[in-house]
Order: structure tokens, then C-alpha cells, then sequence
């Protein structure tokens, strides 16, 4: 299926030196823009994505601080509530579209997943590469809207306010639009990839719990992503040629645009969660030198999430005025989801149990996530229940909620990830002690931004206000010193590994001794990323390796029994 | 129910009658979640602390599934969501419907204010509510979406536009300030927020609104007094207010208008004219005068103009004193 030869690929100058990796193969600007290979697509969206995780931060913290004071921080002329509207506007924008959404399945997912199978590059290179362009073309449009008149409707775009703006909701539509094929490319790319492109041997139950986590993702996002597309055509619809589907004004109706956001936009929220589970997974079972526990639960539970996610959209507007027989269905069916993500915390810590723990820094971004997710997942009862959510919709407590489980959860198991594979990425090791230390850093800052906001929520705080009852004063403040701790920590951790490509020691091939195929090729990998077809054992069994201090890495033991399965 | 939390950091006071469920429903959950939330972070420092890599230590085989520890943490994490969501689709329920008794009021929200209007006519722009009494709110709005939230009723509900929501409460207690010298007091009441909890545009974050519960006697007064549209006002100023408010302008044109869209003649340039009428079936001709309009409004179908029907609403004295027609007079007078 891979379409790869050596005379279809258009890298340019590219050498066969067998010395040379993916990365120093050639170089050059037009030999990354239109790079085949799935190792320097994924470095390049690494490098969007993080640039659009700063900006969007940047957003973030001038919110925070302009928030330190009831009525805003800030002189009027400076930030006034329209100003205050577009960055809260931006913020989750940027966030949710730019970055959360393509940072594991297109950034990392691109660089493992091909490794992981084993095999020379995804299903089609070119429709990755189209990928990439895809999302900097959605990205652009982000920009103008950003540089033109702004955008003021919350990411959400909700009608009829969204109609009736004068800000850019044009642009920013196209640009989400865009960013929807973007991900629907990876999504379809990966599905192709993993039924076709398993090597001998890798059976379905025998594949990587990080393959099962993207897989089910590429399911939602080929699945749902159109329904964005259809809607945010219908709003631009709406608002250049007034087709009244949603403008009450005209007989249309709001809350059916509420039903289609969130039937995108709900199991969107399984795109942003789902990967980062699966990087849990890898993380927690090779730094505790254990077989993953309940391995057959944690695929099925993927596949399951997946599925669920698509029923509960719902649970975004239970005060919207839909029916009450609607809202208590959706309730019902909320709590569904939530099982399969409990049981799958329990069966990290099970991981642990009697294993040989390993306390680098990606296993303690592992166990942060595990403290946070659990947070952000157990605090959704209180939204799921409907009496409760009555009050709390719309509040601060929500806003609480969703960072704790997508910066928390997704953003911690991110980074962790990225700690993990980046000697693989870029054949140097970080420094860990730094590593672990803004590790705390961030942990620290995450909790003294986002609980306050909890209490502050229960005690009627709404959301998206740019002035507020001095009774809450007190809440933003903690929040705000929060954000600046945890903007230093983010900029920490990044900066350690800058720091590492210029004066890391080199890596090993496998320097933490995980089993899984990626690590059996040299860091970086070569140009094909394996010189020789790997040979499939269990992802999971690590009795075969073992640490060699000359080469400061694990190697195969030679005296290793033949691997029983796994589970 | 009074809730365990209700007096910490988590809430603010309960205020109304389901306040106190909704806050019982929250204590379940956060109990149940600390206990859940510190037997995950035990287990997992503990696992830490024992086995964390240090010299001579090694992995040791363990089973990698257990199908018993696997179904008893599956099921009895349902049983308890199972419990989590009866409890609020019930609390919900009972949220829902509003008592039949209710009194009610109309909520206008537009950007970016809100418009109380209650049975007797009176408008506000503050909403005062009679303590102890089931209370209906029908929601409306002028433009986008807006919510109408009063954390301390624990109710909220999104303002629609083009179609009608609604929701109720009986309020416990007064907003009365125990210190009538509290220097936050207005008119003797500690007022509490309102909030607009949907994003609305620009002033979204100034969508704010005092709320007051009185005794249903000061209630009844404050009503009154709110209707009452004369005080402060001259007579024609109030006329006109009445005149739009009380319904006379849905079918009475100001200017001029005959057609059919009006089912009433206008009434603007009629001051001391003559028309012809039908009274008991013989007609008549008679001047448009204070009597004369007197009756049209307390006997609209005794003298009913050449070419129209009978059908207007008559007017009580509950629906409309003689003050206030006396200024509805004072304002037909003025009409050019
Ligand atoms: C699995 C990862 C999860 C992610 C990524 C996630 C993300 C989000 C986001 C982004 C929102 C806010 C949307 C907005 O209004 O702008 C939200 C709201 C909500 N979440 Fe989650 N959530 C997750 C898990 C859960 C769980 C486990 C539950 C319940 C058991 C839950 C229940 C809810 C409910 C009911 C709301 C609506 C609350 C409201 O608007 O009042 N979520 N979630
Ligand atoms: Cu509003």
C-alpha cells in the first residue's frame, strides 16, 4: 500500500548515505515543505502546533491578568469588554482548532505510528503532506480573523449572535473548515495504515495500546468532522445569503445549531482525550517495566469511547430549553462514557503494581496526568447529574472542569509523550532533572489556576465575563498567580528540550527500554526508519531487554527466554 | 435538606426550595469523589514509594489481568453513576414543572438588560419576587441567546429567541437587611445577583440584575406602586405609557391608519369630533368627549362606530382605574 519508492518521493537532494538519519537526508526549506516522510511531517506540525500553543497561552494570560481585578486590570483603552470578548474568543479558538485537536494524533501519532508498525511511512504520504498544508492554510485564516476585525462569538459560534457580529466569523469558519479536512486526512490515513500496513505477526490484539487510542480516534474524526464542515457552511450560509435555518428572526431556530455544534464538537472532545490516553498507556507500562494490565479492556474501551462519545452531546445544553425526556436521556447516557475512562485509570495504577518504577520525567508528567484527569473526570458527575448541572452550566466550575481534563489530561500526557519520544525524534537526551523539575512546575501552576475556579463556579462565578462581584476577587487572584507559575513551567519544560538539541548527550536506540517497534531503529531513525524489517514480539514484554551502561540504553538480552504472550 | 457545604467555601447561601437538594445532590458527588479521588492518589504514591527503581530492586511477575478485580471495579463505579444520575433527573424533574398556582412573571432579556413585567402591568428593571410563594418566570428574548441565572435560587434557564422557556422557584427567605444602616443596602434589602449566563456580546459581563424577595404584604405593595404609572408623570406622558400597555394600541392606530390591520378606528385627530354610531340598534350621532370615551373603554359595546364590529375587551375597574383614564384621556387629547 505505501506508495514510497525512491523515485516517487520529491524530498529533495535527499542522500542515501546510510550514515545520515530523516533528518540530516537533506535539507533545505523546500526539502521539508514538501517532505514525504511522516517523521518531518511530524516535526513540522510540531512546531505549528506549539506555535499556536503559545499564542493561544499568550491570549490566555493577558485574560488571567486582566482578570485580577473586578473591573478588569487593564485601562479601558487598553482591554475594554470587546477586547476581552476576542481573546477569550482566540484562546479557546486557537486552542481547541489550531492545537489541541491535531497535537497527538498529527504531531506525535505521524512520527510513531508508521514506526510502530514497522513500516517505512503511512498509508499515503502525499495525503499527509496535504494534511500539513491544510492545517497551515486553516491556520492562516485564524490570523486574518485575528488581524482583521478580531472574532467575538466564543469558539462556539453560537447562533444568532454569530450572525448578527460584525467581527470576522467568515474567516474563521473557513479557517476551522479547513482544519476539519486537515484532520479528517490523518484520521482516514491512520485508519488505512493500521488495517493495512501491520507487519506479520501484529495481530489486533497484539498491536500497541497507543495504535488502538489513534485508531479509535481516526474513527471520530472521519466520523464527526463532516458534521462541523456542514454546519459551519450553513452558518457562513446564513450569514452571507440569510438562509434562515438558524435566525430565529427568520423562522430558523438557535438551539438546532446548538444540536449540531455539539455533535460534532462533543466527540471532538474524544479526539483531544483518546490519544493522550493511549500515551498513558505506553508511558505507564514501560516506565514501571510491567505489562499493561487489562490490555484487552483498555482496546475495547477505546473503541467504546469512541462509539458512546457520539450520544451524549447532549449534556451541553441541558438549560438550553430542549426536553426534559431529551435531557434526562442524555444524562443517562453521559454517565455511560464515564466508566470505560474510570476503569482505565485503575488499570494504570494496577500497571504499577510490583513494578520496577522508573521515575524519569515522562512517567512524572504519567503520574501528574493521572491526579489531574482524575479531577477533571470526577467533577464531571456533578455536570452530567442534571439538578447540579442546572446550577453550575455555564460557570466557572465548567471551565475548571474542561482544562482540568484537556490541559490536564491532554496536554500533560502530550508533553509526557513528547518527553518520551524525543530522543527517538531527535537521537539526544534531555537533561532530567530539569525535565522532572518543570514537571513540578506545571503541576504546581495547573492546580492553583484551575481549582479556584471550581470554587468560584459553585458559588455562581459565570463564565466569559470580563467584570465581575468583588466577592470573587479573591478566586482570580489565586488563578492568575496560578497562570503566570504554570506559563513559566510550560515555557520551562519546552525550553529543556530546546536546550537538549544542542548540547544533549546522544541517544541510544532505546534508551528507557520500552518494547514496542519504534525503539528497535537507531534515534533519529534512518531515512526508511528501519534498516531491516523488525522482528514483531509483545509490545508489552520487557524481559527480553536489558540495560547496557556501555551503550547507556537497553539491548536485547541474549540469554532471554522466547516471550510468552502478553495477556 | 440543608447541605453540609452549604455554609463553606463552595456555595453561596440557599435561597430557595430546591436549593437545598441540589446542594444535598453536590455533597453526594464531592463526597463520593474525595473518596474515590484519595484512594486513586494513595494507591498510586504508595505503588511509587514501594517500587520505585532503586538499586537491586526488580520487577516482579504479576498477573496482567483478573477478571474478578476487573467486573467488581466496572460494576460498582456504575452502581454508584447509576445512583448519581436518579438523583438528578429527579431533583431535575421537580425543577421542571411549575406548581399551577404560580404567579407569574414575564422576563424580557435583550441586550443587555432584563425587563421584569408582572400581572398587574407593572414593569421593572430589578426583579422583586414575594417570599414563600411558587413563583413561574416565562423567559423571552428580544435578540440572541441570554440565561437567566440566580446562583442563589440555583436556577438558570437560556432566554430563546422565538420561543418561549421558562422555569420557577419559591424563594425561603427575604432579602431583607437585618441592619437597615448596612451601608450595601437599598431601600432596607440586601439584594442578591442575577446573572446572564449565556454569552451574549459586548456588555455580556454588565447583563447584571438585583433580585428581592419581600414579605407578600410589602410584595403587594411594591407591585402596586410599580404599576402605578401615574406618580411623577403628566397625565398625558402616563396616558401614553397605558395606552401602549394595556393593549389599546394593538388595535387603535395613532396615525391615522383605517385599515383592516387595525380592528379599531384610530383615534389620533378625534378630539371633539363627531362620528356616527350604532347604540341598541338606532343611530346616533355623538362628540368624542370625556364621557364619551369614559364609556368606550368600561362599555365598549354600547355605542359602536358605523363599520366596525363589536369585540373590543371591556375594561374593569381592575384592569384600568379612573385615574388612568383620566391620563388615557389626557394623552387622546394631545394626539395631533
Ligand atoms: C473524557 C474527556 C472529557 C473532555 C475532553 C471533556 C471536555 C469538555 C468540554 C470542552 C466542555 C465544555 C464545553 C463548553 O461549554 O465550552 C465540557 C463540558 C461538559 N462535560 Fe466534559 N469532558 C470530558 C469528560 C467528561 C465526563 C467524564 C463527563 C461526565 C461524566 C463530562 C460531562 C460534561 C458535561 C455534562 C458538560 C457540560 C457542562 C455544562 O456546560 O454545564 N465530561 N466537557
Ligand atoms: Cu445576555
Amino acid at each position: 500500500m505505501s506508495t514510497i519508492t525512491p523515485d516517487t518521493k520529491l524530498d529533495i537532494g535527499h542522500n542515501d548515505d546510510p550514515s545520515s538519519n530523516y533528518l540530516t537526508c537533506s535539507s533545505g526549506f523546500l526539502s521539508w515543505a514538501f517532505t514525504l516522510d511522516h517523521k518531518r511531517i511530524g516535526v513540522m506540525y510540531l512546531v505549528g502546533i506549539f506555535t499556536s500553543f503559545f499564542l493561544g497561552g499568550l491570549f490566555a494570560l493577558l485574560l488571567r491578568i486582566h482578570l485580577l481585578m473586578p473591573n478588569g486590570l487593564f485601562p479601558e483603552t487598553w482591554v475594554n469588554m470587546n477586547t476581552y470578548n476576542q481573546l477569550f474568543t482566540l484562546h479557546g479558538a486557537v486552542m481547541t482548532f489550531l492545537f489541541i485537536i491535531p497535537s497527538v494524533p498529527a504531531a506525535l501519532g505521524n512520527f510513531v505510528l508508521p514506526l510502530m508498525v514497522g513500516a517505512k511511512d503511512v498509508a499515503f504520504p502525499r495525503m499527509n503532506l496535504a494534511s500539513f498544508h491544510l492545517w497551515v492554510i486553516g491556520a492562516i485564516f485564524f490570523l486574518i480573523a485575528l488581524f482583521t476585525t478580531g472574532l467575538d462569538t466564543g469558539w462556539t459560534f453560537y447562533t444568532p449572535y454569530s450572525i448578527e457580529t460584525q467581527t470576522n466569523v467568515i474567516a474563521a469558519t473557513i479557517g476551522a473548515f479547513i482544519l476539519g479536512f486537515s484532520s479528517i486526512f490523518t484520521g482516514l490515513n491512520f485508519i488505512v495504515t493500521v488495517n493495512t500496513m501491520r507487519p506479520p505477526g501484529m495481530s489486533w490484539f497484539k498491536m500497541p495500546l497507543f495504535m488502538w487510542a489513534i485508531y479509535a480516534t481516526a474513527i471520530i474524526q472521519i466520523l464527526a468532522t463532516p458534521v462541523l464542515g456542514i454546519t459551519l457552511l450553513l452558518l457562513m450560509a446564513e450569514r452571507l445569503l440569510g438562509i434562515g435555518v438558524f435566525d430565529p428572526s427568520m423562522g430558523g431556530d438557535p438551539v438546532l445549531y446548538q444540536h449540531f455544534f455539539w455533535f460534532y464538537s462533543h466527540p471532538a472532545v474524544y479526539i483531544m482525550i483518546l490519544p493522550a490516553m493511549g500515551i498513558m498507556s505506553e508511558l505507564m507500562s514501560v516506565y514501571s517495566r510491567k505489562p499493561i494490565f487489562g490490555y484487552t479492556f483498555i482496546a475495547y474501551s477505546s473503541i467504546a469511547i469512541a462509539l458512546l462519545g457520539f450520544l451524549v452531546w447532549g449534556h451541553h445544553m441541558f438549560v438550553s430549553g430542549q426536553s426534559p425526556m431529551a435531557a434526562v436521556i442524555f444524562s443517562g447516557l453521559t454517565f455511560s462514557v464515564s466508566i470505560p475512562s474510570a476503569i482505565k485509570v485503575f488499570n494504570w495504577l494496577a500497571t504499577m503494581y510490583k513494578g520496577n518504577i522508573n521515575l524519569a520525567t515522562p512517567m512524572c508528567y504519567a503520574l501528574s496526568f493521572i491526579f489531574l484527569f482524575a479531577i477533571g473526570g470526577l467533577t464531571g458527575l456533578f455536570l452530567g447529574a442534571l439538578a447540579t448541572d442546572i446550577h453550575l452550566h455555564d460557570t466557572y466550575f465548567v471551565v475548571a472542569h474542561f482544562h482540568y481534563v484537556m490541559m490536564g489530561g491532554t496536554v500533560i500526557a502530550f508533553v509526557g509523550g513528547l518527553y518520551h519520544w524525543w530522543p527517538k525524534m531527535f537521537g539526544v537526551m534531555y537533561n532530567e532533572a530539569w525535565g522532572r523539575f518543570f514537571c513540578l512546575v506545571v503541576f504546581i501552576g495547573f492546580n492553583l489556576t484551575f481549582f479556584p475556579q471550581f470554587i468560584m463556579g459553585s458559588r455562581g462565578m459565570p463564565r466569559r465575563y470580563a467584570t465581575y462581584d468583588p466577592e470573587y476577587q479573591i478566586f482570580h487572584q489565586l488563578s492568575t498567580l496560578g497562570a503566570i507559575v504554570l506559563g513559566l513551567g510550560m515555557v520551562g519544560a519546552v525550553a529543556v528540550l530546546v536546550w537538549s538539541l544542542f548540547n544533549g548527550r546522544k541517544a541510544p536506540a532505546n534508551p528507557w527500554g520500552a518494547a514496542t517497534l519504534e525503539w528497535t531503529c537507531t534515534s533519529p531513525p534512518p531515512f526508511y526508519n528501519f534498516e531491516h524489517a523488525p522482528h514483531v514480539g509483545s509490545p508489552y514484554d520487557y524481559s527480553q531487554l536489558k540495560y547496557d551502561p556501555q551503550v547507556g540504553g537497553y539491548v536485547k538480552d541474549p540469554n532471554a527466554k522466547p516471550a510468552s504472550d502478553h495477556h | 435538606m440543608q447541605s453540609i457545604l452549604a455554609d463553606t467555601m463552595f456555595f453561596p447561601p440557599e435561597r430557595s426550595s430546591v436549593a437545598g437538594s441540589v446542594d444535598g445532590l453536590f455533597d453526594f458527588i464531592y463526597y463520593l469523589s474525595a473518596i474515590f479521588f484519595v484512594g486513586i492518589v494513595f494507591a498510586m504514591v504508595y505503588f511509587v514509594l514501594r517500587y520505585y527503581q532503586r538499586p537491586g530492586h526488580k520487577e516482579e511477575p504479576s498477573p496482567s489481568h483478573h477478571e474478578v478485580l476487573e467486573i467488581t471495579w466496572s460494576v460498582i463505579p456504575s452502581l454508584l453513576v447509576g445512583v448519581i444520575f436518579f438523583y438528578g433527573f429527579t431533583g431535575y424533574l421537580n425543577m421542571r414543572e411549575a406548581p399551577e398556582n404560580a404567579y407569574e412573571i414575564n422576563v424580557r432579556a435583550s441586550k443587555w438588560n432584563w425587563l421584569f413585567v408582572y400581572p398587574n402591568g407593572a414593569e421593572s428593571d430589578e426583579l422583586h419576587i414575594p417570599v414563600d410563594r411558587p413563583v413561574k418566570f416565562l423567559l423571552q428574548s428580544g435578540d440572541v441567546l441570554h440565561s437567566f441565572y440566580i446562583p442563589a435560587f440555583r436556577i438558570k434557564m437560556d432566554c430563546v429567541p422565538g420561543r418561549y422557556t421558562s422555569t420557577w422557584v419559591i424563594a425561603t427567605d427575604t432579602t431583607e437587611a437585618p441592619d437597615p444602616n448596612d451601608e450595601n443596602a437599598k431601600d432596607g434589602h440586601l439584594p442578591m445577583n442575577l446573572f446572564c449566563a449565556e454569552y451574549c456580546g459586548e456588555k455580556h459581563s454588565a447583563m447584571r440584575a438585583k433580585v428581592f424577595v419581600h414579605e407578600p404584604g410589602e410584595f403587594d405593595v411594591w407591585v402596586e406602586k410599580a404599576a402605578n404609572i401615574l406618580e411623577g408623570r403628566s397625565p398625558a406622558e402616563a396616558g401614553e405609557i397605558l395606552f401602549k400597555r394595556k393593549g389599546c394600541a394593538q388595535c387603535h392606530s395613532i396615525e391615522g391608519d383605517m385599515s383592516a390591520k387595525y380592528a379599531g378606528p384610530p383615534l389620533n385627530g378625534q378630539w371633539g369630533t363627531e362620528r356616527k354610531v350604532t347604540a341598541r340598534g338606532t343611530t346616533e350621532t355623538v362628540v368624542m368627549d370625556e364621557n364619551y370615551v369614559r364609556e368606550s373603554i368600561r362599555q365598549p359595546n354600547a355605542k359602536i362606530v358605523e363599520g366596525r364590529k363589536p369585540g373590543m375587551t371591556v375594561f374593569t375597574p381592575q384592569l384600568l382605574k379612573d385615574d388612568e383614564i383620566t391620563a388615557i384621556i389626557a394623552y387622546l387629547k394631545s394626539l395631533k
